[in-house]
This record gives structure tokens, sequence and C-alpha cells, in this order.
């Protein structure tokens, strides 16, 4: 069995570019992709590509072909679609295709077309992510959907809001350096409780924002990094992938998230690590309480703990663990699409030195990314160790 | 809905149920209870499936004010989402016949299928009992 290599990465800016065609933000992170891999786009033999709402955004279906066209590479290509956890379901077959030896070269990526819509039509478009018929025509939102799971959390564990505007201070913090992110400013936590309410209790700035912007990563098989002598240090070792009943009310918990942490153990006995061993990760933070629901999935929080993280410092910068040092979905953005392979090239950048946050995981052997479909109905979890 | 015309086949008579206080969930021999359309149990793969009428009440388990809405709630917002459990399911929807300070964990409601302002479809609901 191959190890999974990362070859290169590349990210469009994130942020509010509604003019632009998810075809050609594709087109620049792979431009970027392939600079920095050192991989000719003529050994790629496949595309796994993550997309959500192209049909809704673009009236465009059949995205294989048309992003394989926009890369430049002559391969046989394939959408994904699993909510705002495409490009990590594309991630996680990339390392199965390589580790088989199927394939020695694979392109993953993702892109997403949103601020077109305006919010109005971005918040109907994600909505789909829910249950059409039992949760959708009910009234329920997004944004509504995680306000359920963060009332719910207050009241089987505790908290309020004011913990997790810590979330969102924290990330907006660990963005300030990141140039591709959508807000690179700081906020205190009275801008969080002041904000006009979303969904009770979230408020505008317990939200992500919503974003343009694509992200893609050459993967490669280790024999392949060693033959062509490529600059390739960080490793996906460990995949997983978990699944849970559709509507949120059909879960056995309203407060946690089984199928991610289905997904992080698969994970981490594939990468033959435990919890303990994690030093740094990026979760899907879509809104504040995700990040809390997030880390107690992975187990690098007690259930009904993570919510004092952010306010305690053990996850900020300078904490035991940081996380989402990229400044997460919450500022860094979330083009859904784009989102599962941004992490990864996030991770690999802070693991190798490369990330202007890099400073915070000098030490760092390993990294993991999170990624969630829906009211996580879907998730996955990869392991990224680098060379030491 | 494409076209206002055609129904969802077991949505639909599921919402007639409702507004003649004869809601149902669906149960396996298991007692696994799920909500149509429904050919499969979701817990266990049983194919037997049979309905089960609900209890008259429910207790919501938790809740929250949307003032972002879809489009299709523009003139509803802001407005209070629920998620109750009835018996053996718990069901998703709009709290109505209530002012939104009120709206609690644990509060007792029945279920009332109502119309969205916006435009005009029916609308799982639940007014406190």
């Amino acid at each position: 069995m191959s190890d999974v290599r990362v070859a290169g990465s590349g990210l469009t800016a994130f942020g509010h570019s509604p003019e632009r065609t998810s075809r050609d933000l594709f087109a620049e992170a792979t431009v970027t992709a392939f600079e920095e891999s050192d991989v000719p786009r003529s050994d790629v033999d496949a595309l796994l590509y993550g997309n959500f709402m192209g049909e809704l955004s673009e009236h465009q279906g059949h995205h294989g072909p048309l992003m394989a066209e926009a890369a430049g590479i002559q391969a046989p290509a394939t959408r994904y679609e699993s909510a705002c956890a495409s490009s990590g379901a594309a991630v996680r077959d990339a390392v199965f295709r390589i580790r088989n030896g199927e394939d020695d070269v694979v392109l993953v990526g993702g892109a997403e077309r949103m601020t077109n819509l305006g919010t109005a039509g971005a918040t109907e478009a994600l909505a789909i992510a829910a249950d059409d018929l039992w949760e959708v025509r009910a009234g329920m939102t997004f944004p509504g959907a995680y306000a359920l799971m963060a009332q719910a959390y207050f009241d089987e564990y505790g908290g309020e809001h004011e913990d997790l505007a810590h979330v969102a201070m924290k990330n907006h913090e660990n963005a300030l350096t990141n140039e591709k992110a959508q807000y690179q400013s700081a906020i205190e936590i009275e801008d969080v409780l002041e904000a006009p309410p979303v969904s009770e209790p979230l408020g505008l700035y317990d939200s992500c924002p919503i974003s343009d912007g694509a992200a893609a990563a050459v993967l490669v098989s280790e024999e392949y990094a060693e033959e062509h002598d490529l600059d390739a240090p960080v490793s996906i070792s460990g995949t997983g992938q978990g699944g849970d009943r559709m509507a949120l009310h059909d879960r056995e918990y309203l407060a946690r998230s089984p199928a991610a942490r289905e997904a992080g153990e698969e994970a981490y006995a594939d990468a033959g690590i435990d919890a303990a061993d994690v030093d740094v990760a990026e979760v899907h933070d879509c809104f504040t309480i995700a990040e809390v629901l997030a880390i107690e999935a992975l187990d690098l929080e007690p259930v009904g703990e993570g919510i004092s993280a952010a306010r305690d410092g053990r996850t900020t910068a300078d904490g035991e663990t940081p996380i989402n040092l990229s400044g997460g979905l919450k500022a860094k953005g979330h083009p859904v699409g784009a989102t599962g392979v941004s992490q990864i090239a996030e991770l690999s950048d802070l693991l190798s030195g490369d990330h202007p946050n890099s400073e915070f995981v000098s030490d760092a052997a390993t990294g993991v990314a999170h990624n969630a479909g829906g009211t996580v109905a879907s998730a996955t979890v990869h392991v990224l160790e680098v060379d030491r | 809905m494409s076209d206002d015309d055609v129904q969802d086949a077991g949505f639909d008579e599921w919402l007639d149920a409702a507004e003649d206080d004869a809601a149902y969930c669906l149960e396996c021999p298991e007692g696994h209870a799920s909500l149509p359309p429904r050919r499969v149990c979701p817990d266990c793969g049983a194919t037997d499936l049979e309905e089960t009428t609900l209890p008259d009440s429910g207790e919501i388990q938790t809740f929250t004010v949307t003032h972002v809405p879809t489009p299709a709630f523009e003139e509803d917002a802001p407005y209070a989402t629920a998620v109750a459990a009835f018996g053996p399911v718990r069901l998703t929807g709009q709290v109505v016949d209530a002012d939104l300070e009120t709206v609690e964990t644990g509060l007792e409601v029945e279920l009332e299928i109502t119309v969205s302002e916006t435009t005009g479809e029916r609308v799982l609901g639940f007014s406190p009992v």
C-alpha cells in the first residue's frame, strides 16, 4: 500500500467575487497547485472535484469534465457532492486510488460560487443540505439547524453565547495574517454578542460568511514523489468517513455529532494514532457551535467541555491544541465545495512550515482535518503527518 | 415543489392526517419509528412497517428564533422553529400561537398544520397546549 503525499496545493482568495465563474476560480487554484507541486499536468490520472450548489448558482451540472478542461488536464474527472463535505469526500477517494496503486497522481479540489445568489438565495441554496420535506418546509434554515443544536447543547451541558463568541474571536485572530482569508480583521466579544441575530442564539458573527472560492491539491504516491524527487514532506496517513440520519430530529443526540466521531475514530486507527497525538486541527466551524461539537467528536475535548476550550485558551494559537489556525470557515470563508480541500492545503502548509501561522506549531508532527456536511449527516476526517 | 398541482406522495397524506388530528409514524416489528414516505426501516431494514398514531401532545426539546429566513418564509420572520418529541418520533415545526419569548425547552405542544404567510404553502406547526 502506497503512502499518499501532498505534492502541492493552491487556494484562491476566499470572499466576494460574484462575477467570477467557478471554472475560473478553480483554474486559478490549480495553477498555483501545479506550480507548487512541480508535477506536470500530463501526469494526472484523475480529477476528483467537490461542488455543492452549482445547479442553483450557475445553472451548471456535470462539473467533472468542465473542471478538468479548466485545469488543463486530460484525465477522467468526477464531481463529488456531499453538501459541505463534498471535497473532503473527494480527498478520501483520492487516497484510496493512490493507496491501491490504481493512480499515481490525483488532482483533488473544489469550488463554489455563492455570493451571486445574494443572502436570501444563498440561504435557500444551503438549506437543500437538510431534509426538504421534514425540515426545510417547516422553515428550518441552515443557521437555524445549528441554532437548534446550540440551544440543545446549552440545555444539556451548560454554556452561553459568550463562550461561543470566544470561538469567533479566536478564529478571526488566526486569520489576521492569512492573505487568502475573507476576513482579516480582529473582532471583540462585544461585536459577537451585539451582532444582529440570524437564528437565536446564533448571530451574524457566529456564522461563517457566504463565500466564493476554490481549492486544489496535487496528491501523489510516495513512489512517484521519490522517483521525481519532489519536495513533499506531508503525507495523508489516515482517512475516515461517518454518516448519520439526514434530519437532525431523527438523530439520537441533538447536541453531538456521531458521524464525525465515527470518521475520526476510523481516521485515527487508519493512521495508527490516538487523539492525544493530534497537535493541530482544522475543523468545520460553519458556525461557532460547530467547532465545539467538532472538537468533542474528534475526542480533543470531553463531551460537554468543548464549549470552554476557546475561552480558556486551550484551542487558541498559543494553546495546547490550536484549532483553525487558518481562521477556519468562520474567518477564512466557506465556499462550500472548496472547503474540504482548503483544509488539507492549510494544514499541509502549517505542518511544513509554509504558513504564516506555522510558528505556532513548529514542533507539530500530526494534524487533523474535519469536514462536515449538513448538520453532520456526513463527515470526513483526514490525518496529516509531516516528516521531521 | 416545482409544480403546485403535484403533491409529494406520503408527505402530503401525512399533513392531511395531521389536519384531522390523526398524525402517525411508521413502526417496524422491532419498534423503530420513522416518518413517511418510507418503505424500509432506516434502523434495521425491516420492510413491514405499520402506521401508529402519534400522541396528541409533544414536548419541545430544542428551539430557535429565526430572523434570516429562506425566501419561502420572508414574510413569516421572525419565527420560532422547534424540535418536539411526539412519542417515538421527533418532528421539526414552526411554533405558532405563542409569543416568541415564551417558547422554551420542555414546553408542551400539539400539532397544528399552518400556512406560510409568504407562500400560502402548508407548514408543519406546533401550538402550546
